[in-house]
């Protein structure tokens, strides 16, 4: 079992993925019977990820989902009835009809920020939202997904790096399910690791098995619990596959089927199934009763969404502007003081540890005027900058993975001239179970052979 | 009270609102220690500290996207572009982040994003632009171009108080050119209304930002002539004032629009349609307008004179427009 999570939350977990699949399965129902307005975007087989990611998340804690997100919108407290709504551009849902999908948010409860079609655009917006979390005394932590494709947006790399110069309590995570559209991530991205972006920018990354729900919530409580802590975002990368086309009117030929079929066999669902089977933490009678409940639950708002209005048409002319329609009212977990004159006042002037060049051991750390005062001040954890600065870039496996199930630790990320080096995966997409067992083996004879280059070395200095 | 520039009204307005609120913050390029390219937030760093002014690197996308992070949880960032040019570099966070997000999911976005605009400081293709009207087609912003010192403090302090997403676009040519007496205290100007520089009865000549100076200094050169032109400045280009348009032109039965932006697509032509919608009757001559021609900025001096419009270009137009 795993080290943290009691009984009730393994079930929620399965509670949630399972919610999510048939959800998603009623949608397309729906979207062959023409009910659903505008497009359909599958998350199936990525659930794990939703889930386990947000799952992480505390109640005050901000995240924004991306179009296969939906899970993590079920976690956040959103209801089925919100998905089937605004898929079917009723006047009922979040959104009123504005707009469909995973489009929408809560401010106020669920503290969710609505997407955009475009790619990347979270990234930065989450940022702000961690620095203004920190700047209110609110100690709260962000979460965003990316995929493969999203992450060559400049969005992405413009956030990112914001993001680890700020140290903002930002987890993101790339969902690197294989495709971007018809895309392959061979042709999208020159790295094995999509985590190793993360070096580029001094940020802690790590790799889980998406499939791996279990793995997945510890790789995200490591992360969210680093980013309290002040430590700055952290980039899990979760290898997975998207297991339909990149909406319901794609059929995905272009995708090898041995691919689906290595991938079917690594279902999270059927997974995490066997899983709470072999740890004893439920059986047949309660599985029947959770997946009452999701048929209950589900029947009630497909029947509430499908009875719904459309929306009146003259809506269509509403609310472009706040016209006094919020009271904009931040929350303030600190005295207004700290951050007032005089005692926000300070002398502004960089200070900046070492004078460039090449200096091998330059850090590009400037000092922000007044950043650690302004820091001790909200009661941050503020580690001692080299500390944070070995751990940053330092990509690692997570090492709470090793508790889940059925499962290794992911490989960390080698180097680019180990990969140079290591002959081709058995299989050319893709990680499992399988292709961790090959990269054992081969990473345990490149040790082998770093072992004999040092004892070698070792020798030839005592001849000298 | 002795008379100030307006870049000195904009920091003054800044101090003064950050003092009032401790919601706004201010984050940009360079505008920390090195007080901004302009030297606009000079001072803001020492008073208010890091938290409150905040560096950034060169990421437009990530100055915008994260000062909308910021409004969502109640903040009013006033965001800086170091030039209103390098607007383009983060138009989709402006256009489809910010600017929609009110009407799709009911979330406000009480930001600013204000920069340095405009030519006649020889900086040419990418130091002088006049993006105004991208984003006056962009629903769910407001756009705010003002003239004068009085309006650029009142107008910065209510585009700050606003729950909108509010772009403020400063001329820097009038940065440091026009001064004036400005009264103690707070004070504010209303996004969304015109104002009437000088009366006239004869033609209308609407114009906006150093353009407006223009349009003031053709009009004085016009009087000598025996042509009554009233001047108005519109301050503010989304909403625009219907209203004031209109009744000016009921006065004077005549219309000509200056602006410093090019012609295809500038406010002139949509002030035209408002006009013909709500005044046909009342027009004694054609809608005219005097603007840039349909080219980027150009760098030389020579060029850059022939590219912008001035007084005498005015002035000409508007004789034209008399005779009718």
């Amino acid at each position: 079992m795993s080290r943290t999570l009691t009984r009730e939350q393994h079930l929620d977990l399965y509670y949630y993925m399972q919610l999510n699949r048939q959800l998603e399965e009623r949608m397309v129902r729906l979207f062959r019977q023409n009910k659903i307005v505008g497009g359909l975007y599958a998350s199936l087989g990525q659930e794990a990820i939703s889930i386990g990611t947000a799952y992480a998340l505390e109640p005050r804690d901000w995240l924004a989902p991306m179009i296969r997100n939906i899970g993590a919108l079920l976690v956040k407290g959103f209801k089925p009835r919100d998905i089937f709504t605004q898929h079917m551009a009723k006047y009922t849902s979040p959104t009123r009809g504005k707009d469909g999908t995973s489009h929408f948010g809560d401010l106020k409860v669920r503290h969710t920020v609505s997407p955009i079609s475009m790619l990347g655009d979270l990234i930065p917006v989450m940022t702000g939202v961690a620095m203004a979390g920190r700047y209110l005394g609110q100690h709260i932590v962000t979460m965003t997904w990316i995929g493969d494709g999203g992450s060559s947006t400049g969005a992405f790399h413009e956030g990112l790096n914001f993001a680890a110069t700020q140290k903002a309590a930002l987890v993101l995570v790339l969902e690197n399910n294989q495709w971007a559209y018809s895309t392959p991530v061979t042709r999208q991205v020159p790295l094995k690791n999509l985590a190793d972006r993360a070096k580029a920018y001094g940020v802690h990354s790590t790799i889980v098995d998406g499939n791996d729900v279990v793995a997945v919530y510890h790789a995200a409580k490591d992360a969210v619990d680093r980013c309290r802590a002040g430590h700055g975002p952290v980039l899990i990368e979760a290898k997975t596959m998207r297991m339909k086309g990149h909406a319901q009117h794609d059929p995905a030929e272009y995708v090898p089927k041995e691919m689906f079929d290595y991938w079917k066999a690594r279902d999270p669902i059927p997974r995490y199934e066997k899983y709470l089977t072999e740890h004893k933490i439920w059986d047949a009678a309660k599985k029947a009763e959770i997946d009452a409940r999701i048929e209950r639950e589900l029947d009630a708002d497909q029947k509430f969404a499908e009875e719904s209005p459309l929306p009146p048409p003259e809506l269509a002319e509403e609310g472009a502007y706040c016209e006094g329609c919020h009271k904009i009212e931040a929350d303030w977990k600190r005295a207004k003081e700290e951050v007032m004159p005089p005692k926000s006042s300070i002398q502004a002037e960089w200070t900046t540890p070492r004078l460039g060049g090449l200096d091998a051991d330059f850090i590009a750390n400037a000092e922000i005027p007044g950043a650690k005062e302004a820091a001790a001040a909200n009661g941050e954890a503020s580690a001692p900058a080299a500390a944070v600065a070995a751990a940053a870039g330092a990509s690692s496996a997570s090492p709470s993975a090793s508790s889940a199930p059925a499962a290794d630790p992911p490989a960390a990320p080698d180097a680019p001239e180990d990969v140079a080096k290591a002959p081709a995966l058995r299989v050319p997409f893709g990680r499992g179970p399988k292709d961790r067992e090959f990269e054992r083996e081969r990473n345990e004879a490149q040790r082998k052979r770093e072992a004999q280059r040092q004892s070698r070395s070792r020798t030839k200095r005592r001849k000298r | 009270m002795p008379a100030i520039t307006m870049l000195e009204g904009i920091r003054q307005a800044m101090f003064e609102e950050m003092e009032r609120d401790p919601a706004v913050v201010a984050l940009g390029e360079d505008i920390g220690v090195y007080g901004g390219a302009f030297k606009v937030t000079e001072g803001l760093l020492a008073r208010f500290g890091p938290e409150r002014v905040i560096d950034t690197p060169i990421s437009e996308t990530a100055i915008v996207g994260a000062a909308c992070g910021m409004s969502y949880l109640g903040l009013r960032p006033v965001a800086e572009m170091q030039f209103i040019d390098f607007i383009a570099c983060c138009f989709n966070q402006v256009t489809n982040f910010v600017a929609k997000s009110h009407y799709r999911w009911g979330a406000p976005v009480p930001m600013v994003l204000r920069g340095p605009s405009g030519g006649g400081v020889h900086g040419g293709p990418f130091h002088s632009a006049n993006p105004e009207m991208y984003f006056v087609h962009t629903p769910g912003l407001k756009v705010v171009y003002p003239s004068t010192v009085y309006d650029a403090k009142g107008l910065l302090k209510s585009a700050i108080r606003d729950n909108n997403p509010v772009l403020f676009f400063e001329h820097k040519f009038l940065y440091r050119r026009v001064k004036e007496e400005i009264p103690a205290g707070d004070f504010t100007v209303p996004i969304g209304k015109a104002a009437v520089r000088r009366e006239g009865k004869d033609l209308t000549i609407l114009s906006y930002a150093a353009m407006a100076h223009t349009a003031l200094e053709a009009a004085e050169q016009l009087a000598k002539e025996g042509i009554d032109a009233e001047v108005i400045d519109l301050r503010t280009l989304l909403p625009l004032d219907r209203q004031t348009i209109l009744a000016s032109l009921k006065k004077t039965n005549k219309l000509l629009v200056v602006h410093e932006d090019t012609r295809t697509g500038g406010i002139a032509g949509e002030i035209a349609a408002l006009v013909c919608e709500g005044a046909f009757e009342d027009l004694d001559g054609p809608i005219m307008r005097v603007t840039a021609p349909d080219t980027p900025v150009p760098y030389s001096p020579p060029l850059e004179e022939r590219f912008l419009p001035n007084a005498e270009k005015v002035a000409a137009a508007a004789r034209e427009l008399a005779k009718y």
